[in-house]
């Protein structure tokens, strides 16, 4: 006879206080609106009683996390990890808003914390339970997760049998078992291809993984050695954090730790927004970004009919900074989520943009929860970034939310620059890509996925004050690196041919956007080998700030056949370096008449064969740039040319650049001539332009006759039909009849999706947290 | 907090300063005063009588005119666009790369948008050419009003200066 427990599943009593988790966050929030101030805090008693004593616990926290960050990071094996630091420690109060992270992917302040009030809202105290030494596993993307390669592991701190808060820690996987390899995969359309999906699954007891879990994940995904050694870094590093969490209350008493572990939200709260006063200035500022989605090309293999369509993701953002230093984001007018892999949580969006903030405006230790508290988030529902639809796949969300942005570096690059602060001025992203994945079987005869990381050594905006620099890091990380060739090659089965920075992708300007850089990789030793691009191609997701250019965009080049194994053999010439004038292709000089080479604007595909001895372009893009670029000065341009960052043609064509280069091939910009070519172009200009509103006439013709790309209407019709008031701006701007509208059902594309939907909270049993309002 | 000296600011605007200086700006505390060392550095560059009342871009100004004391957004050539809560790009000239042709003018080969995705407009001022800015939408898309500043709320409660006279 199958006797059940007798202890009944019901109140845990985890506070040991008589309220359950979520009765005890109710108040919290409730004193929160109530008060203004996080938790009802209206003064930081602890702080300003004994300021020492708090600053100590904070950099004893602070320092701990940071500590167990960089050990824990040894023990991993994949160069994602161990390389890049595409980890992160958090920790958490009770009701899992963030105390104190460590540094790297700091994005997940938020995303572990939304789990963990996923659990509260559930009531998982009382079942599955939470008890010492549990260990909870979530990646999922419809609660709060960015993309599904971010496994966190988090693990509840007690304190004499009392819940007191929460250690989350996270790294990016290389793969997820998704339908195709690497982490952040194409090929599917939806959740469901997404790969191995965890809701904040019980995965552990007495701090020990369940073997089911342990059975089932390593089986799950194709990179089991490194899965495996990702969740022991993880909890190495959680259980330090909570070890350290012990040593301090026994330091410090469990009153002062408990103070702090809310009073310093608060603080971070104020701390924001004293730094939007010191920095910014109040106003409006309204920006635009955009990305490709090319999606009807051949090249993209999709399982599903309805996604074979070319769509723009469209993310318009007002930021308001208010007077008393308040600051709210409005994405009114977004476009609206679609069949691929590009879609975003709320949280992602709202923990996300605190990673590129402490690069910025809060570029402190002090990230918690507090920045949230100060900011108002608008992000209307069924949007890419906040999706009404429980099918959504977001294996990489970054693809916009990178660019989406981007249009807050703007917005704070333009108050910066009205205020003085020229040094903090930033025109923008690189669109961090392009990311190189795929998988086969690799160099040792095993199952193998590869995930390049290559990516997080993009160029950087330019600055009013000085150029971007060049493939120097990417806005998801601070701490990126573009990773050893001799690490890269042991991960992966490909070659390098090449390593060199990419000529004319940082945006032009007087100061210009940093420059990528491309690889050039041929596969070797590998059998069953496939790869895939995925970037942006037929459209720049960054703009340029005040008169600089956009950086460059992306291109595909892929080599098949390519005759090399016996080029090498006989000692023929090889494709070596860069693509440095892809107008002028030079690699196909040095490949076989017979080779298949791709070449084009197709910076997304799927799951292709390569052979032993195909290559591979990695184009890492650059950063955007300021200034009109008739202002660069003349010795920069020289520079530009003679390191090969600049194609000559464009020295003259967009900076005016009168030179001459010598027998040695060195460049000498002649001053007094550039100065009187610029005057030229300045006639040039004028002569060719139009009055804004005069072109504006010609414009309404076309938007009155429906004259553009089915693409382009198609994000016109999907923000349409989720925004009354972007409409209405949209025509009142154009002067449109009141009837005119363009809708999806008239495009001839696949509309799937367009009008039935269903969210998760529909769901029996779910209730799903909400951040932002919608 | 640092401060730093009105020479230091004006090579700040020259980006003429060095990196020591320029770095200690990075790192430490934003000095309050900067806003109006920053004013008086421009005010000394520009050729024009107009009192700056907030910088905008590298050449582009609100400013209150001398004459008639309206606040309007001013080139550096002196040229004035419009009332300052206007749109200043919807009286500038307009030059719009939407060809293929347009676009490898200032890219190479395939490293420009495609112009059936993307277009790029240049917004130039029509007395000199300076360009202002330079937009990346998509056809059809709005011009868009960057930034409207609330220049009292900053100037009398966030710097505790007086706001200057708007006619
Ligand atoms: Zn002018």
């Amino acid at each position: 006879m199958n006797m059940m427990n007798k202890n009944e599943l019901g109140f845990a009593d985890l506070l040991k206080n008589g309220q359950t988790l979520k009765q005890f966050r109710d108040g919290i929030i409730e004193r929160t609106q109530a008060s203004g101030c996080y938790n009802g805090i209206e003064k930081l008693e602890f702080r300003d009683s004994d300021p020492i004593g708090y600053e100590k616990l904070f950099s004893k926290l602070r320092g701990g996390l940071v500590h167990a960050r960089e050990t824990a990071k040894k023990i991993a094996a994949s160069p994602i990890v161990e390389q890049e630091g595409e980890l992160c420690f958090t920790l958490y109060n009770a009701v899992g808003d963030c105390v104190l992270t460590s540094t790297g992917i700091i994005i997940h302040v938020g995303t572990m914390g939304a789990a963990i009030k996923y659990m509260i809202e559930n009531n998982w105290e009382a079942n599955p339970g939470i008890n010492p030494g549990d260990m909870f596993t979530n990646n999922d993307c419809s609660i709060g997760n960015v993309h599904p390669c971010d496994i966190a592991t988090i693990v509840p701190i007690f304190w004499e049998g009392r819940l007191i808060g929460w250690v989350g820690g996270v790294t990016h996987v290389i793969d997820t078992g998704s339908v195709t390899p690497g982490s952040m995969s194409t090929g599917q359309t939806q959740r469901f291809g997404d790969g191995y999906m965890i809701t904040c699954r019980k995965t552990g007891i007495n701090d020990e993984p369940l073997r089911d879990w342990l059975h089932e994940s390593q089986r799950s995904v194709r990179t089991p050695k490194y899965w495996i050694l990702d969740e022991k870094t993880r909890i190495a590093g959680c259980h330090m954090i909570r070890e350290l969490v012990e040593d301090v209350i026994r330091a410090d008493g469990i009153e002062a730790y408990e103070k702090f572990a809310y009073e310093v939200i608060e603080e971070g709260r104020r701390g924001l927004m004293s730094r939007i006063k010191a920095m910014t200035l109040p106003g409006k500022y309204r920006k635009v970004s955009f990305v490709d989605v090319p999606y009807k090309h051949e090249d993209v293999q999709v399982s599903n009919a309805f996604a074979k369509l070319d769509s723009i993701m469209h993310s318009p953002c007002e930021m308001t900074i208010k007077p008393d230093g308040k600051w709210r984001l409005d994405f009114e007018g977004a476009s609206r989520w679609g069949w691929h892999t590009f879609n975003a949580h709320q949280v992602a969006f709202t923990s996300g943009i605190w990673v590129m903030m402490c690069q910025t405006l809060v570029p402190t230790q002090r990230i918690n929860d507090g920045a949230y508290y100060a900011t108002e988030f608008r992000l209307p529902k069924g949007t890419w970034c906040n999706p009404d639809d429980r099918r959504t796949g977001h294996a990489y969300a970054w693809h916009f939310l990178v660019s989406g942005w981007a249009a807050l570096w703007r917005g704070l690059g333009q108050s910066y620059f009205s205020r003085g602060y020229l040094e903090e001025v930033n025109a923008g992203n690189a669109n961090t890509s392009n990311w190189l994945q795929g998988g086969g079987i690799n160099q040792d005869g095993e199952i193998h996925a590869v995930n390049s990381f290559e990516a997080s050594s993009c160029g950087t905006g330019a600055c009013a004050v000085k150029d971007g620099l060049n493939h120097a890091a990417a806005i998801w990380n601070p701490e990126g690196d573009m990773g050893d060739i001799e690490i890269w090659e042991m991960a992966e089965p490909l070659l390098y041919l090449g390593r060199n920075v990419k000529a004319n992708s940082g945006g032009y300007g007087k100061y210009r956007g940093g420059c990528g850089f491309e690889t050039l990789r041929m596969v070797w030793n590998a059998q069953d080998w496939t790869m895939f691009f995925m970037g942006n191609g037929f459209m720049n997701s960054d703009w340029g700030l005040m008169g600089g250019y956009p950086s460059a965009t992306g291109y595909r080049f892929e080599a098949h056949k390519t005759g090399l194994e016996n080029r090498i053999a006989i000692g023929d010439s090889l494709p070596l370096g860069g693509d440095l004038d892809p107008s002028n292709p030079d690699y196909e000089r040095h490949l076989d008449a017979t080779a298949t080479v791709k070449r084009d604007k197709q910076c997304i595909t799927t799951e292709d064969c390569y052979a032993n001895h195909d290559l591979y372009l990695n184009y890492l893009r650059g950063g955007p740039g300021f200034g009109d670029p008739i202002d660069r000065e003349p010795k920069a341009i020289e520079g530009d040319l003679n390191q090969k960052f600049l194609l000559p043609e464009y020295a003259e064509k967009v900076y005016g650049a009168v030179f001459t280069q010598d027998a040695k091939g060195v460049f000498t910009v002649d001053a007094a001539k550039t100065q009187a070519r610029r005057a030229v172009i300045r006639k040039e200009r004028l002569a060719r332009a139009l009055p804004t509103r005069e072109w504006m006439k010609e414009e309404r013709e076309r938007i009155l006759n429906k004259h553009a790309s089915i693409q382009v209407q198609h994000m016109f019709a999907t923000s349409f039909a989720l925004s009354e008031k972007f409409t209405q701006q949209f025509k009142d701007f154009w002067n449109l009849p009141a009837d005119w509208l363009v809708r999806e059902e008239e495009l001839g594309v696949p509309s799937y999706g367009s009008k039935h939907r269903m969210d998760l909270s529909l769901l029996p049993d779910v209730t799903t947290v909400v951040q932002v309002e919608e | 907090m640092s401060t730093y000296t009105n020479e230091q600011v004006a090579h700040l605007v020259e980006g003429t300063l060095d990196w020591e200086t320029t770095f200690r700006m990075l790192s430490m505390p934003k000095d309050h005063s900067r806003f109006e060392q920053y004013v008086a550095a421009l005010q000394a560059k520009v050729g024009f009588k107009d009192k700056i009342v907030l910088p905008l871009g590298p050449h582009l100004y609100i400013v209150q005119s001398a004459k008639t004391k309206e606040w309007v957004t001013q080139c550096d050539c002196g040229h004035v666009f419009a009332d300052y809560r206007e749109n200043w790009k919807l009286h500038a000239a307009i030059y719009v790369r939407d060809t293929e042709e347009a676009m490898t003018e200032v890219y190479p080969k395939l490293m420009a948008p495609d112009t059936q995705w993307q277009v790029y407009r240049e917004y130039y001022c029509p007395t000199c050419g300076t360009m202002h800015d330079v937009e990346a939408p998509t056809p059809w898309y709005p011009v868009i009003h960057d930034f409207e500043p609330d220049i009292e709320a900053f100037y009398k409660d966030w710097m505790g200066l007086p706001v200057p006279e708007r006619a």
